[in-house]
């Protein structure tokens, strides 16, 4: 399973585009939410808890089409479907292998972009935090969409319409959690429903992908 | 004489034909009678006027659009467990007349909205939740169609049908933490004292009658629409190979 994990970070790392892409995509649209909204720092302020989850989300997002696709490409998914080690595991290395190459450097760089959107001082720390917390349920979620449409060609837009609905309490729950530490006040209730959020995706999910890429395979 | 009887195709075929007719008359006599009691038999309300009297359509329509995802859910889990196909397509049939109802409960709330709250939207949790809802009906069809092979395609929607109810479930809850409600309570329920008065709770009563039974009418058309485009599909099949 390790070898796997190594393997998949690999692949993302060196075949190009998926690791920086992310990175460059939520780079982006800090830079660009100011130039849209115009450089007035309270309003910024105000959003600047949203729009670094929405842009980590999407930053997410664009890399989940190459999860299982390549894989599925080539025919080492059908090789891993029929490897000793249960498909399900399988699928949650690859969210921890897809975690780590984009929501693990998000986690990192988001503080930074943090400053250029004007978050108050208070956030920075809740930003981190809920960040490093949310965004494995993002991994697990869009291995979930993922597996649905790995069969698919062109399966990108609907991968898209089939998980964001999913994001919906994640995302609710992270940037709650920053607006809350932002404004100063208590944040341990949206972060502990984050947490669980995470925790129930990661214990249960691998399960119905698993489920799904069998069905697609067969 | 059991109730999977039904499942068999040629059984439902038989069942449906003889029911559906009525079932769609009846739904037919509710809602033009209910509404026509709704809209002209009720006195207009105290605060809201005659606005009120969109309750007619807006919550039997909300009801509805809620009860399809949880019939489509119970069909989906007859279909993974005992593969009955008819089930499967039970679910197929159910999606769109679903996602209409909960456009329609979003649109007539809307229309509602402008002159009551003064705004068409309002990011309250119950709306937001609809419009989630809505979301998840959109994917559920767009994955339907997108997948060539009909039993592969029932797998799939099956297994999204199951963890988009976690999920959506997950979002009713999430919304209401992170917004306070502009939308007005419950006033249905059968365990509190103050409800809707009576003079609106009756004809409401038969419109959700006819909005359930023009549910039914409407899945079981649309259920054998699906068999015979299913036996049409094997007729030409068969006539390519032979």
């Amino acid at each position: 399973m390790i070898a796997l994990l190594v393997r998949d970070m690999r692949l993302a790392m060196r075949a190009g585009g998926g690791f920086g892409l992310g990175l460059a995509f939520f780079l982006l649209v800090a830079v660009l939410v100011p130039l849209g909204v115009g450089p007035n720092s309270t309003v910024l302020a105000l959003i600047a808890p949203g729009i670094l989850w929405v842009g980590a989300l999407l930053a997410c997002l664009l890399s989940l089409d190459r999860v299982f696709a390549l894989d599925f490409e080539d025919g080492s998914l059908d090789l891993l479907v029929t490897a000793p080690i249960p498909l399900e595991g399988v699928v949650a290395i690859k969210a921890l292998a897809h975690w780590t190459v984009t929501g693990l450097p998000l986690t990192i760089v988001a503080p930074v972009l943090g400053v250029l959107l004007n978050l108050p001082v208070d956030g920075y720390v809740w930003l981190v935090v809920s960040l490093a917390l949310g965004t494995p349920a993002l991994s697990v979620i869009g291995a979930f969409g993922a597996a649905l449409t790995v069969g698919l060609k062109r399966g990108g837009l609907l991968l898209s319409l089939l998980v964001l609905p999913l994001y919906v309490p994640t995302l609710i729950f992270g940037a709650e959690v920053v607006k809350r530490g932002a404004e100063g006040m208590a944040t341990g209730t949206p972060l502990a429903l984050l947490a669980a959020i995470t925790a129930g995706a990661a214990a249960l999910l691998p399960f119905a992908s698993a489920a799904a890429i069998r069905i697609n395979l067969r | 004489m059991s109730f999977w009887e039904y499942a068999n195709p040629q059984k439902f075929m038989q069942l449906s034909r003889k029911v559906m007719p009525w079932v769609a008359g009846a739904s037919v006599l509710c809602l033009v009678g209910g509404l026509a009691w709704g809209f002209f038999g009720t006195p207009d309300d105290y605060k809201q006027g005659s606005t009120v009297k969109i309750i007619y359509l807006h919550v039997p329509a909300a009801m509805m659009a809620i009860n399809a995802w949880v019939m489509m859910l119970v069909t989906s889990l007859v279909w993974l467990i005992r593969r009955h196909h008819v089930s499967a397509l039970a679910a197929k049939a159910a999606a769109p007349v679903g996602l209409v109802f909960t456009l329609i409960a979003l649109a007539t709330g809307a229309l509602w909205g402008q002159p009551m709250w003064g705004t068409w939207w309002a990011w309250d949790p119950r709306l937001t939740s609809f419009l989630i809802l809505a979301l998840f009906y959109l994917g559920y069809i767009a994955l339907w169609q997108a997948v060539d092979d009909p039993d592969t395609a029932a797998d799939l929607t099956g297994v999204l049908c199951i963890v988009g109810s976690v999920f959506a479930l997950l979002s009713r809850y999430a919304v209401n933490f992170w917004n306070q409600g502009l939308h007005q309570g419950a006033s249905l329920s059968l365990d509190k004292e103050e409800n809707v008065a009576d003079v609106f709770w009756f004809p409401l009563l038969v419109c959700i009658a006819g909005f359930v039974l023009l549910f039914l009418a409407l899945v079981l058309l649309r259920t054998r629409t699906e068999i015979r485009a299913r036996r049409m599909g094997a007729l030409l099949a068969r006539e390519r190979m032979g």
